[in-house]
C-alpha cells in the first residue's frame, strides 16, 4: 500500500495554529485575562501576561488567588477541547476550508474544580499546561500545573472534572 | 484598638474593592461581619466564558468565591491580620444566567492557631438554586507576638 505524499510543513502548521486560534478567541474571559496559547505539536503552554489588574495582594505583592484558578481552570478547558479538535482535524473530520468558529467544538463544562495554591504568584508572566487524566465520552479529569520562573517548582495545581460537550453524529445521546 | 462594627465594615468594604483585581471584575462587598462576607459583581462580556451561550466563565466565579472567602476569613473575631488561600474547591450547580449579577456569601466556620475554614455559596438572581458551592483553606496570618 502506498502512503499518500505528507503535506507541506507549513500548510500543517497553519491549520493547525488556525484552530488552536479559533478556538482561544472565542473565549472572551481568555483576552481579558491576557491568557494565551503556545503550541508544540499537539502540546499546549498557557502563558498568562502579567497585568497590574491581576493583583490581590498590592503590598507583597502577589497575584490574586481567583485570577490563579481562572488562569488553571482556563488551561484544562481549552487543553480538554484542543485533545477533541486535534482529532477533528488530524482525521480529516473537519477540512481545513471548513475551519471556522461554526466548526469549534463546544466546550466542556466544569463539575468541580480544586486549586492547591502552592507559593504567592510573583508579580510576572505564569505558564501551565493541562494533563488529561481521563477522557470518556461523558467525563473527563484533568490536572493542571502551573509555575512561573523554574519549571520545576510549581507555585499553584489543579484537579477538575469536567462534563464532555454531546457530539452530534458519534451515536451519543444529544439532549 | 477596638473599632464599632460600622467603621469596621466600612474599612473592609475600601479594602476589599480596592485590590486591583477584584475591581477588574467589578466586585462590590454588600456585607461583612464576624467570620461573614457577601460580596457580588455584575455579568460583563469581558468574563463570557462561552461565547455561544454568554455564561460566564467558571474562574471569574472562583475568583469571586475566593475573594469572599478570603473576607469572611479577615472578619473573624480570632483571626486578626492577612490570609491567603491554601486550597480552594468550586462544585458548580448550574451555568449563572447570563445578564444577572452573582452573590457570593462565605461563611469562616472554624479557626485554628493557623488555618480558616470557609464555606461559600454563589447565586444568581434566583435565590433557590445556588450556581456554585465552594469550601476552602485559608492560612491565618497574625501579627507578631511580642513579648510582655
Amino acid at each position: 500500500m502506498s502512503r499518500p505524499r505528507p503535506e507541506p510543513v507549513q500548510v500543517v502548521k497553519e491549520r493547525r495554529d488556525r484552530a488552536l486560534e479559533l478556538l482561544v478567541q472565542g473565549v472572551p474571559y481568555a483576552r481579558f485575562m491576557g491568557i494565551e496559547f503556545d503550541r508544540r505539536g499537539d502540546e499546549l503552554t498557557a502563558i498568562m501576561h502579567f497585568d497590574e489588574k491581576l493583583i490581590g495582594n498590592p503590598f507583597l505583592p502577589a497575584l490574586h488567588g481567583g485570577a490563579i484558578a481562572s488562569f488553571l481552570e482556563m488551561t484544562a478547558i481549552i487543553g480538554l477541547s484542543w485533545q477533541t479538535l486535534w482529532d477533528d482535524i488530524e482525521t480529516g473530520r473537519v477540512a481545513a476550508e471548513d475551519l471556522g468558529p461554526d466548526a469549534m467544538p463546544r466546550l466542556p463544562k466544569t463539575i468541580d474544580f480544586t486549586v492547591d495554591y502552592l507559593r504567592a504568584g510573583l508579580p510576572r508572566d505564569a505558564y501551565a499546561r493541562a494533563r488529561v487524566n481521563r477522557s470518556g465520552r461523558r467525563y473527563a479529569s484533568v490536572h493542571v500545573e502551573a509555575w512561573q520562573d523554574n519549571r520545576d517548582k510549581l507555585f499553584a495545581q489543579a484537579t477538575g472534572h469536567f462534563l464532555m460537550p454531546t457530539r452530534v453524529g458519534n451515536g451519543a445521546h444529544v439532549g | 484598638m477596638t473599632l464599632k462594627a460600622g467603621e469596621k465594615a466600612r474599612i473592609a468594604k475600601q479594602f476589599i474593592e480596592a485590590i486591583p483585581f477584584s475591581k477588574a471584575l467589578g466586585m462590590t462587598l454588600d456585607d461583612i461581619g464576624d467570620g461573614f462576607a457577601v460580596i457580588s459583581m455584575p455579568w460583563s462580556e469581558d468574563l463570557v466564558g462561552d461565547p455561544r451561550s454568554g455564561v460566564i466563565h467558571g474562574g471569574a466565579v472562583s475568583a469571586l468565591m475566593d475573594t469572599c472567602g478570603g473576607a469572611a476569613v479577615m472578619s473573624h473575631p480570632d483571626a486578626p491580620a492577612g490570609t491567603a488561600t491554601i486550597d480552594l474547591r468550586i462544585d458548580y450547580m448550574r451555568p449563572a444566567t447570563p445578564g444577572q449579577r452573582i452573590v457570593a456569601r462565605a461563611e469562616c466556620y472554624n479557626v485554628t492557631r493557623s488555618v480558616g475554614f470557609v464555606r461559600a455559596s454563589a447565586f444568581d438572581e434566583d435565590e433557590e438554586r445556588p450556581v456554585a458551592t465552594a469550601a476552602g483553606a485559608f492560612t491565618v496570618e497574625r501579627p507578631k507576638e511580642t513579648k510582655s
